[in-house]
């Protein structure tokens, strides 16, 4: 495959995600894949890709990458301020790309995450069944590890639809990322709260504390304590809250360990996840208890803004 | 969505893990028979069309399903149903043997405090046959176990930042080898060469839960 991008500069860290290998979970391996999958998905259905797609993950700042030859991309989540060739480009919209010009960013405005899709996915190195990049075990994604400057990025496959650039999704079709609410499910061991502590889990403000990264973050905020005899390791999930042994709750996040034994008090739904990974280290958050029928609506409204966009 | 216990004596608590995932806890004992039934729930779960993913625990499965196929009660139905049948005659895992270099770090605090000396650690430490319980926390580690009573110690107060891959260490009534030098609370007391962690290999780790480790002293 002809090169596609050229990656000048790599931004703090950018990695190859997709949707994750759900099957490596019994071998203790990080479901891993993007932490926004709502962004990720949009992303590759702005360009005629599908949500499986690989997509470039930006965490902070952005990269600076320069097109080897005309293609159709387009950039969600995080507004890391994207640019062509100096030039303000909208975000949530399919663009072309003409050989020699440059996507830039520039100073981050709100969120955390970017997602970079170009028409015809990225190339990249499959393991157990997934092309997210897993740092730890230098597997998957652009040879196991983030962009450096200098790399080629190539395209997976030429484009198998006609390319449409100016494809959009309004801002109320994406998830509110400027309201710090976390919808939870009350979690398996919730039980193991006082009432009065139940309650302060679930009306509190939390901090996002400096200790976060993909793996999960330590929040701050007022100190739980939990009762009961200590638990057995069971499977984790992403958006699990858990509380350890010194009462500050910590959120999984998509490279999660796999099996813990701490009580998981509260679990964030999907629908939340993608604000969840948009947080940095200081945002205040609330956890707000809903029912799974509410989380449900609010997956089906997300869903259906995702299929708005394979209907062009 | 408590479920009344299960026709094996056992208490069934089903709940949600969030919208699109569940955890079934089939009791609260370190058991082997307990562990052996979370397996093969989890194995019999992982055939639905609604099931994504079923991990099991020590005595626990946790199912990942798809929200558009399943509801957390219907699987919580389906859960109970497999749950009160009578398990098939598991398998008996595959053995591995693991030579074990007795040298750790610790293994003079733990002869100190268990009043043991190390010959005698070592002599308890490979006299059963562990099982894996659950296969999980980081790439490739496994729980294993029952550990013998006697070399029983509660986490170290400190863990260390950095455990050195290889590392065979015990806590509580388990035992297991660090596969990637990963931070840990578990008292070192031995190393091994053996991998545990094999990224290019599928499913990538020597061990699965069930498997059955014998730990035997390279030093004769």
């Amino acid at each position: 495959m002809t090169p596609t991008l050229r990656v000048q500069e790599p931004g703090l860290l950018t990695t190859v995600q997709d949707l994750g290998r759900p099957n490596a979970i019994s071998s203790g391996v990080p479901p891993g894949g993007a932490m926004d999958r709502f962004a990720h998905s949009a992303a590759n259905l702005l360009v005629g890709n599908d949500v499986g797609h690989a997509t470039l993950e930006c965490t902070l700042t952005g990269p600076h990458l320069v097109a080897e030859r005309a293609c159709l991309v387009a950039v969600t989540g995080a507004d890391l301020e994207p640019r062509i060739n100096g030039e303000p480009v909208p975000m949530w919209t399919s663009f072309f790309l003409a050989a020699g010009d440059r996507l830039t960013f520039g100073t981050r405005t709100t969120g955390a995450r970017a997602y970079i899709a170009v028409a015809g996915a990225f190339e990249a190195d499959r393991w157990l069944g997934s092309v997210s990049t897993n740092l730890m075990a230098a597997r998957g994604g652009f040879h196991g590890r983030s962009l450096k400057s200098g790399d080629v990025l190539t395209n997976a496959w030429e484009p198998r639809k006609p390319a449409v650039s100016g494809r959009g999704l309004v801002e109320h079709q994406r998830p509110g990322y400027d309201d710090h609410t976390l919808h939870v499910i009350a979690g398996p061991h919730a039980k193991r709260l006082s009432p009065e502590h139940r309650s302060l889990l679930f009306s509190a403000p939390y901090k996002v504390s400096r200790d976060a990264d993909r793996m999960g973050y330590r929040l701050e905020g007022p100190q739980l304590v939990t009762s009961g005899d200590e638990l057995l390791s069971f499977g984790l999930v992403a958006g699990a809250v858990q509380v350890p042994p010194n009462g500050q709750p910590i959120l999984l996040m998509a490279d999660h360990h796999t099996a813990g034994g701490y009580p998981v008090v509260a679990t964030v739904v999907s629908a939340s996840l993608p604000i969840a990974a948009q947080l940095l280290p200081g945002d205040d958050l609330r956890l707000v208890e809903v029912k799974v029928e509410r989380a449900r609506q609010m997956r089906k409204a997300l869903e259906s803004a995702l299929e708005s966009l394979r209907t062009f | 969505m408590k479920i009344p216990p299960a026709r094996t004596g056992h208490r069934l608590r089903i709940q949600p893990l969030g919208d699109t995932a569940l955890l079934a806890e089939l009791g609260t004992r370190l058991d082997t028979a307990l562990n052996t039934r979370a397996i093969a729930l989890a194995a019999a779960l992982k055939k639905r069309r609604d099931v994504r993913q079923a991990v099991a625990g020590y005595a626990s499965v946790t199912v990942h399903f798809d929200p558009d196929l399943a509801t957390h009660d219907s699987l919580a139905a389906a859960i109970k149903r497999l749950a009160a049948k009578h398990p098939p005659m598991a398998e008996p895992g595959r053995l591995h043997r693991i030579p074990v270099t007795y040298d750790g770090p610790d293994i003079e605090a733990v002869s100190t405090r268990l009043g043991l000396s190390p010959e005698k650690i070592v002599e308890l430490h490979t006299r059963p046959i562990y099982r894996a319980f659950l296969v999980g926390f980081v790439p490739g580690w496994a729980y294993l176990g029952p550990l013998a009573e006697e070399l029983a110690l509660p986490r170290r107060d400190a863990p260390r930042t950095q455990v050195p891959a290889g590392s065979v260490a015990i806590a509580n009534r388990q035992t297991g080898i660090y596969p990637l030098p990963t931070p840990g609370g578990w008292h070192l007391i031995g190393r091994t060469k053996v991998k545990l962690f094999l990224p290019d290999s599928d499913p990538p780790c020597l061990f699965r839960a069930g498997d059955r480790i014998k730990f035997f002293s390279s030093q004769g």
